[in-house]
């Protein structure tokens, strides 16, 4: 046993393993739009500018990062953009209209997404219901809330709230700066790698997501698993919408309309398989990435409309659904 | 409990699929009337019948037809989460074929349309069943889950939508494409006709040819289904391509009720309102049990809650809320492990005799 299995990572050595290949697809794609961008605009290829795409999608990468859990594990939460919005929306009424400190109210606002989160995860677990339709219940309540809580759009003037949201950080001088939303971004990143890949939480996540009947024959924790990938996912989502205010000031029950579509996209395209059990976390940032500099890309040049944006998603999703079915039938 | 012995008849009911269906949307109607006491009263006005129930029902035709389509899809396991974007496309289509010009005419200043109305609605009609014929090629012949498949189709369906109208709201001034969606025939909305005659096809060709046997076995084992030599592959793009012809009917209807076409917004959501019609109507979202009749039942009484939530003056916004409920509500019934869990709470005493 150990023989055979000594013997196929030997042999593997020799060429690029095939459970890299979606990542690496996406990594050349992402470079390969990047020579692109540089070469033919100027000013595409500088420091802030590659940093601006973590600064504009930080919201995206940690929402997308949540949903990774939730697709490696075989499932699909279809609530993020609006509990986003619901964030979103909570926070700017008590900052805003109640006055409460925003150490008060961050903490509550994502106390509440992690417990819906835990809610469907629940629903699903308990009562064996299909993923899909939970979670788009989920996004009718969360939206359906924002608009109990106001249908208009309110804007956030406090002042520690303003300051906290224009932070740089400066990284080699003045050329390039990070905001804190792009930090926490890269926190969460580096915790859900080490989460997914060396945890006994993140190993049950990929077990399942393989194959949920042998992770039940192995003993592993499945239901308290498969609710805490919700539970996560629900956190993510409440921490981007806690970033998407201090990108956008503002709460409002029609913001991260779509979300949910972008960040499917950007797990899969990220090379995550649909069908769950393979993928890397790290692949999403990348995804994340690409789909922030396909609209860069647009907006540089200048000429093309904003819904060539929703196009070019599109057929990247096609190439990258089709590329997967080619890779899973190559394994078999 | 004691309903067991009351006969044959009150069984037969109870386990009729319709009979849920049919009470939440008869609950629906009488809270309607019990605070609107002119809910149920009809008028001959301009030569067709008047009423708000006239108006929930010529409302409800767009999403009759898309839940029509999308109920077949579901039957055979799958999903189609495009049909919002399908809807815009055709609208699209139609609006910009038709648009209409103001022409002076012998001194009559007259609308003309840009193509023949024929020919507009033929081409939005085939646009919207190539989209489905590409959803169903995505998933019977490449594999892709249907969820993922359709996707696709929802986030560029918009971007090809808003291509197409260049961003802008496309305005109809073309008088006959009006008759679609506000005309009347017999004194009802012509709207309904169309939903009741793509019904009544469905209908005939589940029942009267071993279609809908098919459909069945494919959405309750889709490999066994193509051991016993059903054409599995063929009838799921079929399917789809239905679905996707369903929602261009329903976006000629939208367009032409509104008078223009919006790439971005129109049939927004659309999907989610005819799944969630679907599952009203007792069709289970894990494929095998369909029902038609009761896809059209859940599509009024989404549409009567609607016009119950703005009749009742509580804010429009709410209504997401009240489908959410709803939504909880219909799939834990739905859930096996529920209505067991229920049981044991409900009759623990009794669960010995049960057995």
């Amino acid at each position: 046993m150990s023989n055979n299995l000594n013997q196929t990572t030997s042999t593997r050595r020799w060429r690029l393993d095939p459970k890299f290949m979606p990542l690496a697809a996406t990594v050349s794609l992402f470079v390969a739009m990047a020579v692109f961008g540089s070469v033919s605009y100027t000013g595409f290829f500088s420091a802030q500018a590659f940093l601006n795409l973590l600064i504009d999608n930080a919201f995206l990468v940690i929402v997308a990062v949540g949903m990774t859990f939730v697709i490696l594990s075989g499932g699909i939460d279809l609530s993020v953009g609006s509990v986003v919005a619901l964030s979103t929306m909570v926070l700017a009424a008590l900052v805003e209209h109640r006055h409460w400190s925003l150490w008060q109210a961050i903490p509550l606002v994502l106390c509440m997404g992690t417990l819906f989160g835990a809610f469907m995860g629940w629903l699903i677990q308990r009562f064996r219901l299909q993923p899909f339709i939970v979670t788009l219940a989920g996004m009718f309540l969360a939206r359906g809330l924002c608009y109990l809580i106001s249908i208009d759009s309110i804007s956030i003037t406090d002042e520690a709230y303003t300051a906290l949201a224009q932070m740089r950080v400066e990284l080699w001088g003045d050329s390039a700066a990070l905001s804190l939303s792009a930090l926490l971004a890269l926190a969460v990143l580096a915790i859900a790698m080490f989460v997914a890949h060396g945890t006994e939480f993140g190993r049950t996540v990929y077990a399942i997501g393989g194959s949920e009947h042998s992770a039940k024959l192995m003993g592993l924790p499945v239901a308290r698993t498969a609710i805490l990938v919700y539970t996560v996912s629900g956190f993510c989502s409440a921490l981007g919408g806690v970033v998407f205010t201090f990108y956008m000031l503002s709460g409002y029950g029609l913001h991260a309309v779509g979300l949910e579509l972008d960040a499917i996209a950007a797990v899969v395209i990220g090379g995550t398989l649909l069908s769950g059990g393979v993928g890397y976390v790290v692949g999403t940032l990348f995804g994340v990435l690409t789909l922030g500099i396909i609209q860069s890309l647009i907006m540089f040049d200048g000429s093309l409309s904003s819904w060539w944006t929703r196009i070019v998603i599109g057929v990247l999703l096609f190439v990258f659904c089709v590329l997967q079915r080619v890779f899973e039938s190559g394994r078999k | 409990m004691s309903a067991q012995s009351a006969g044959s008849w009150a069984q037969r009911l109870r386990a009729h699929p319709l009979l849920w269906p049919l009470v939440t949307l008869v609950l629906i109607l009488a809270v309607n009337a019990s605070l609107n006491p002119g809910f149920w009263v009809l008028q001959w006005r301009d030569g067709h019948l008047y009423g708000s129930i006239i108006d929930i029902l010529n409302r409800s035709a767009p999403l009759m037809l898309v839940s029509l389509g999308m109920t077949l899809v579901i039957a055979t396991r799958g999903i189609d989460i495009s049909v919002g974007a399908v809807v815009a496309i055709s609208a699209s289509v139609a609006a910009l074929m038709i648009g209409g010009k103001l022409v002076i005419h012998d001194g009559v200043p007259t609308h003309v349309s840009n193509y023949p109305m024929p020919l507009a609605i033929l081409c939005a009609l085939l646009v919207a069943l190539a989209c489905g014929l590409w959803n169903g090629l995505l998933v019977a012949k490449i594999g892709l889950q249907p969820i993922i498949a359709t996707l696709i189709l929802m986030v560029a369906g918009r971007g090809i939508a808003q291509l197409a109208t260049g961003g802008q709201i496309v305005t109809v001034y073309y008088a006959p494409y009006f008759y679609i969606g506000n005309g009347f025939l017999w004194g009802l909305p012509f709207a309904l006709f169309i939903a009741a005659a793509v019904y009544l096809v469905v209908h005939l060709a589940v029942t009267r040819t071993a279609l809908g046997l098919f459909i069945q076995a494919i959405g309750i084992n889709p490999a066994a289904a193509r051991l016993a030599g059903v054409r599995e592959r063929l009838i799921s793009v079929c399917v789809y391509a239905f679905c996707g012809l369903t929602a261009g009917v329903a976006g000629l209807i939208i367009s032409s009720n509104v008078k223009s076409a919006d790439g971005n917004n129109a049939g927004n959501l659309m999907e989610l309102d005819a799944i969630l019609a679907v599952t009203l109507g007792g069709t289970l979202l894990t494929g095998g049990r369909f029902s038609l009749a009761g896809s059209l039942v859940g599509a009024l009484i989404i549409q009567t809650l609607t016009s119950t939530i703005y009749s009742i003056g509580v804010p429009p916004e709410i209504n997401l809320v009240v489908k959410a409920a709803v939504v909880f509500a219909v799939m834990l019934l739905q859930s096996a492990d529920f209505r067991s869990a229920m049981r044991g709470w409900l009759v623990r005493p009794a669960s010995g005799s049960r057995a």
